[in-house]
């Protein structure tokens, strides 16, 4: 469904992505890991078209997404909940939540809005209120659900468990098998390497801009390497 | 205008309670237009962080473009000016297009400049173009007629140049709260990035924001022409300037506070004028009295909130 080759990217200088490659097959959890700064929120960024890339494809349904822009990009069926949550804080949690259905009719809309509900009930209580005015974890589940609303065939997760308490990452971890159940593809971005491992049906390991390591959620998770540099911390914080 | 400040003053006891009543009105009546054409800076300045200096010209284009379209035209002032005020709003796009979309990633300095760029611009291309001999406006005899109210005597155009703006904040204010489109301006209002993540053509969104102010300012520049009649190329220089001054004042960003700050500022001037008459040579610097008092102790205005910046 979606597949990243030889991604080079750059910021000013920066070399960011040096051949970054991946590869999410329809229904699948495929998560990429790594630490901070090795270039997983670059991806996304890229993929979504808010970063060009210098050289690399980008293929969605065999489509080359590089020239495309953010909003055609998105209208192809790919939804993003970005890093920090990014909930529009000025407007209500229903206005955000049209806003993930911009480019729907009203029929999608309620159908996404019921579904949207009832996997975070706690949103349809606020959903006159400001989401500004959210706690931490009812902002990143507004902000999933917010992706949800356009139907999107591919769903990018950019840190969803960043600076939540942990009930509430359990919760959101058990919230990306449930949407991917029910039937949508999902690339997610984690620094909690052992939660997102846990859930995936296939791995990347991403250190400055390279993939060093591949397979599936359950061979990563009993690799020596990744359990040293990216386990050790992360076991105590699930 | 002062002709019609004089009341026959019949039903009140006293004549400074009539004239402070005929002043009243006169103040809103300014006021308003003040505000209409506020509403146009602070959509801008909400979405861009722009102060588009070029915004007063459009009074002009849209005065001018209303002459033509009579003059030249012949077509009646009901046909005219709704299209004077559809041109003027597209003028506000092609004005985005030309001058502020190229610098959309440059520093807010470059943007700036570029707006009083292009406010030199439009006034002197109309001088060159137009001519700099002032042009009479065709006012339509309705807007002449005089009607008693309370035993006041005031001018129609004065009653319906508040109730026009009033009628048009409505308006405004359902596209922005309730269309979806509306959504999408504010929520661009925080964060550019995100609202494009949401599949929204970002472009299109800040084209409407010019459309809707640019509007909202041939609007308010029409009704200007028909209070001072006399139309040239610079008579969007100082309007332009009070109805800053309004949009600071009302707290930039905030449509209902640009309003707001419009009457304010409009009742305050005229109101100067009527109590302290000795003073009334220094109607003007009240306005910019007011703008240095608010940026030295609120800056965010009336109804603004704490500024922040963008990420």
């Amino acid at each position: 469904m979606l597949e990243v080759q030889d991604l080079h990217v750059y910021y000013g200088g920066i070399h960011a992505l040096k051949g970054a490659r991946l590869k999410v097959d329809r229904g699948q959890i495929v998560t990429l890991i790594g630490a901070n700064g090795a270039g997983k929120s670059t991806t996304l960024r890229t993929i979504v078209g808010l970063v060009k890339a210098r050289s690399g494809s980008i293929r969605f349904n065999g489509e080359d997404l590089s020239r495309l822009e953010t909003h055609e990009i998105i209208k192809r069926g790919i939804a993003i909940s970005p890093e920090g949550r990014r909930v529009f804080p000025n407007l209500t949690v229903l206005e955000n939540l049209e806003l993930g259905a911009y480019n729907q009719g009203h029929e999608t809309f309620d159908r996404q809005r019921q579904w949207v509900y009832s996997l975070f009930p706690r949103l349809e209580e606020r959903e006159k209120q400001l989401a500004g005015t959210l706690s931490g974890g009812e902002q990143q589940m507004l902000s999933v659900g917010r992706a949800l609303m356009s139907r999107p065939q591919l769903l990018l997760l950019d840190e969803p468990s960043l600076g939540l308490a942990p009930l509430v990452v359990e919760e959101v971890f058990r919230i990306i098998q449930t949407i991917n159940k029910e039937g949508a593809t999902i690339l997610l971005v984690e620094q909690n390497a052992m939660a997102a491992l846990q859930v995936a049906h296939f791995a990347y390991v991403l250190e400055t801009g390279r993939i060093t390591l591949e397979g599936t959620g359950q061979t990563l998770l009993m690799d020596e390497r990744v359990r040293s540099a990216y386990l050790g911390e992360s076991t105590q914080s699930v | 205008m002062l002709s019609y400040c004089l009341p026959p003053w019949k039903g009140f006891q006293s004549v400074s309670g009539t004239i402070f009543f005929q002043q009243l009105i006169n103040g809103m009546s300014l006021g308003s237009l003040y505000g209409l054409v506020a509403i146009g800076y602070t959509m801008v300045y909400g979405i861009l962080r722009l102060i588009n200096f070029a915004h007063g010209d459009l009074l002009m284009f849209a005065a001018y473009a209303a002459i033509y379209c009579v003059t030249l035209f012949s077509l009646p002032w009901t046909l005219s000016f709704p299209v004077a005020i559809l041109m003027t709003g597209l003028m506000g796009i092609v004005l985005d297009r030309t001058a502020y979309k190229p610098l959309r990633n440059a520093p807010r300095i470059s943007l700036l400049i570029s707006a009083i760029g292009a406010s030199f611009l439009l006034e002197n291309l109309a001088l060159v173009v137009l001519g700099g001999v002032p042009k009479a406006f065709p006012r339509p005899d309705v807007f002449d007629q005089v009607i008693e109210l309370w035993g006041l005597r005031i001018q129609v155009l004065t009653i319906y140049t508040p109730v026009v703006t009033l009628a048009l904040l409505a308006g405004l204010l359902f596209i922005v709260y309730k269309t979806k489109a509306g959504k999408a301006m504010r929520a661009a209002s925080k964060d550019f990035e995100t609202t494009r993540l949401m599949g929204i053509n970002l472009d299109r969104i800040i084209a409407l924001t010019f459309l809707l102010g640019s509007s909202l300012a041939a609007a308010g520049g029409i009704m200007w022409a028909m209070k001072y009649p006399q139309v040239n190329p610079f008579m969007g220089v100082f309007p332009g300037l009070k109805a800053f001054i309004a949009a600071v004042l009302g707290g930039i960003g905030n449509i209902v506070g640009a309003v707001i700050g419009g009457f304010l500022l409009g009742l305050g001037e005229i109101l100067i004028v009527a109590l302290l008459p000795e003073l009334a040579q220094y109607r003007d610097a009240f306005a910019f009295v007011i703008l240095i008092l608010v940026l030295l102790f609120r800056p965010t205005g009336i109804m603004g909130e704490p500024l922040t910046d963008k990420v």
